[in-house]
């Protein structure tokens, strides 16, 4: 027997009011990453479940050089998108090579921006040091295997990575997010809406209780921007990022005008490479500027052991995707 | 359901749609798509393999569209139509698919073939750039592992379906 409490509102404003009366009620939506860590890893515990899945938040709409993506839009979906086909590839490219389609076909947008930045350590019960399950606890992960862990607004207290790939085009791209809770709406970039674990990993993001992602807005790519990602990983196929990098980048003559950077498989967010895009933007599109723009972007890594290779693995995959789209 | 509920439900009624079949059940809130298809309807023919969407041992359809049925609740699925194995053959008729795997051979011990078949079948309606080549239908494949590692075979299988 289980004591969770499902419900299934049929409106918005009724979803958020059951979330945000009861502080341990959690919003279900493709249910991929909420459920395993409910039902089968048992680290989180809702007392309810809100099921928003047939909520009308469905569908992707051109708003002038923006898309409004709706939250409850599944991965597949977005991915056939016409328009993302045609003005965001990179981010139809990130939607393909993440999951199993079978994943995709249940995960939603906004799911995907809200899974969990979770570590093998955090999803096993048995381990007790976890400050994002409980802080003060300790991190197991520190002295653990850390292959698969973050480098980048990583500190003592937590090295769990942000695994989406989807959010590193979004956050190249400044992508906002639109929150709703009973005091009305507002609209958080998405580069502002993660927060580094600090002293408190536990803490994930700027959603306050209750607050449910409604849209994501995308702005769409200029015409002449090449755009790409590339994605490093264990094996081919369904497989988490070891590293990751999105690239949209306009060269005239020969000289980088204009670029935009995420970074994946190393933060404990989604990764903004402002000092790689500073590095790039006025200098000659060439293998030297593509290597100075990567050290830029891992000037302050913090490493453990198993993490330590992934400080030039990281920068070679950045390398890599500047040559490709330049190429 | 209702939002205005006010007693805590733990459990919840379903009507579960499952291969032209309404299904009427009251189940534990937490119950998931693949334990109701087994241990309420005994539909065994979905099978268990890691139970945290990793394998696609599990998968079926819902409304068309393959999806893990480990990570889904029942109650999610509530009026939604979903296919299972026992839903492919028509008047005893096996599935393409189904013969093209006896066909080719492509399976050893059988424990994945279930969830291989029904994600093939979703595949042949996906998009065709997915079952263009042996690399496109290996990469559209991948949620599904063979332990036994039958997969040439598989590919073969779905290869001979795809150009049909």
């Amino acid at each position: 027997m289980s004591d969770i409490e499902y419900v299934r509102p049929t409106d918005t404003s009724s979803a958020v009011t059951l979330v945000a009366e009861d502080p341990d009620a959690a919003f279900l939506a493709g249910g991929t990453t909420e459920l395993d860590l409910a039902l089968k890893d048992r680290v989180i515990r809702p007392s309810r479940f809100v099921d928003i899945g047939r909520l009308p938040l469905r569908g992707v709409t051109r708003e002038g050089d923006r898309l409004r993506v709706a939250a409850l839009t599944t991965m597949e979906e977005l991915a056939a998108d016409p328009t993302v086909r045609s003005r965001l590839p990179f981010v139809r490219e990130a939607l393909l090579l993440g999951a199993s389609t079978q994943l995709r076909n249940m995960a939603t947008i906004g799911g995907n921006l809200l899974q969990r930045t979770r570590c093998r350590y955090f999803r096993d019960p048995a381990v007790h040091a976890c400050n994002k399950r409980e802080p003060g606890s300790g991190c197991a992960a520190i002295e653990g295997v850390a292959r698969m862990h973050a480098i980048l607004g990583a500190g003592p207290s937590c090295i769990a990575l942000h695994a989406s790939d989807l959010c590193v085009p979004l956050v190249a791209m400044d992508a906002e997010v639109e929150l709703l809770d009973a005091d009305g709406t507002r609209r958080v970039p998405l580069t502002e809406f993660y927060r580094t674990p600090g002293d408190r990993p536990d803490v994930e993001n700027v959603l306050r209780h209750g607050e449910l992602v409604t849209h994501v807005v995308v702005p769409l790519l200029p015409a002449g921007t090449r755009s790409g990602y590339i994605k490093v990983r264990d094996r081919q196929s369904y497989e988490f990022a070891t590293t990751s990098a999105a690239a949209a980048v306009q060269v005239e003559d020969g000289t980088i005008t204009a670029a935009r950077i995420g970074l994946g498989g190393v933060g404990t967010v989604p990764w903004r490479a402002w000092e790689a895009e500073r590095v790039l933007v006025g200098a000659p599109a060439n293998e030297r500027t593509y290597r100075a723009a990567a050290e830029a972007a891992i000037r302050d890594p913090f490493t453990v052991p198993g993490t330590a290779f992934k400080v030039e693995l990281a920068k070679r995959t950045i390398v890599r995707i500047l040559r490709t789209v330049t190429a | 359901m209702s939002s205005a509920t006010t007693a805590r439900s733990t459990e919840v009624t379903v009507e579960l749609h499952v291969n032209g079949r309404v299904y009427p059940a009251r189940l534990d809130s937490t119950t998931t798509l693949l334990d109701a298809l087994r241990d309420d309807l005994h539909l065994t023919g979905t099978k268990k393999g890691c139970d945290q969407g990793a394998c696609g041992a599990c998968t079926v359809l819902r409304d068309g569209k393959r999806i893990v049925s480990c990570l889904t609740l029942a109650a999610q699925c509530d009026g939604s139509e979903i296919t299972t194995i026992e839903g492919l053959a028509e008047d005893g008729v096996p599935h393409p698919v189904q013969d093209a795997f006896v066909k080719h051979d492509a399976m050893q011990c059988g424990y994945c073939t279930a969830g291989q078949v029904m994600s093939a079948v979703s595949l042949l309606g996906e998009d065709e750039d997915r079952r263009a080549t042996d690399d496109d239908i290996r990469e559209f494949m991948s949620g599904n592992l063979c332990r036994c590692a039958a997969y040439p075979n598989i590919v073969a299988a779905i290869r001979e379906v795809a150009g049909e």
